[in-house]
């Protein structure tokens, strides 16, 4: 039998679309705080360099945004797909080029901090 | 195969318009452009973040705008709608069976709800 890469990509897709789905809602809301001005104490610098300064805080961020990129890649090429696109081994190229990239611009900038 | 296999007259580009159910899938489907574009705010953010207190500064400025705000309320609206979605199909996707019996779909999309309101209060008080 053929060797797959169905079940990496597939198993980011499930861990990514639990992880949104528990922590993506609240962390939106509370950047939407942010953008009208009720200055939560999260979205400060203070308060996320120092989040973000130690190693346990660069995991859990690095955690969150690698397994969102991943999960919305995977689902949005099959949404490509289901939207007439039938140039699927483009579409893959693009949109795990895209969280490609995202995952290794995380991986500098939390190293810079 | 028979010689004249029989083809569905299809749109492969508004399928979904024709079933509520379709419509509900797209919906669902979609919630993953928001997402992905949320993830890269927060990369940018994280950008920010590393280059210090004033550039940080101008990012919130800039989230600070009519688009900043709308932005957010959308995808607020398609991660609710992605994470119900989520949830509610769990008994399918991770059934669990105790003895002979499988534990009611109920009870597993209510502990779901009842972790998503937990996780939800954590944050919430520790960030806010």
């Amino acid at each position: 039998m053929a060797k797959s890469n169905k079940p990496i990509f597939w198993g980011l897709f499930a861990a990514g679309g639990t992880v949104t789905a528990f922590v993506t809602p609240v962390l939106v809301l509370i950047t939407l705080f942010a953008a009208m001005r009720f200055s939560p104490a999260l979205f400060t610098y203070e308060y996320l360099h120092a989040f973000a300064a130690n190693w346990l805080g660069k995991l859990v961020i690095f955690g969150i945004i690698l397994l969102s990129l991943w999960h919305a890649a995977h689902r949005l090429r099959v949404t490509v797909h289901d939207f007439g696109v039938r140039a699927d081994t483009l579409v893959a190229y693009v949109v795990y080029g895209l969280a490609g990239l995202g995952t290794l611009l995380t991986i500098i900038y939390l190293l810079r901090i | 195969m028979s010689s004249k296999p029989y083809v569905r007259e299809m749109s492969k580009t508004t399928w979904f318009l024709s079933q509520p159910r379709y419509k509900r899938y797209m919906a669902r489907e979609v919630t993953c452009v928001f997402i992905f574009a949320y993830t890269f705010l927060l990369i940018v953010a994280l950008a920010r973040l590393a280059q210090g207190p004033d550039a940080f500064q101008e990012f919130l400025n800039a989230l600070r705008s009519p688009l900043g705000v709308l932005f957010n309320v959308a995808v607020l609206i398609a991660t609710v709608y992605h994470s119900m979605s989520w949830f509610n199909v769990t008994p399918q996707a991770m059934p669990i069976q105790m003895g002979e019996e499988f534990v009611p779909g109920k009870i597993i999309v209510s502990a779901h709800y009842g972790a998503w309101a937990v996780v939800s209060l954590i944050v919430l008080f520790l960030g806010v």
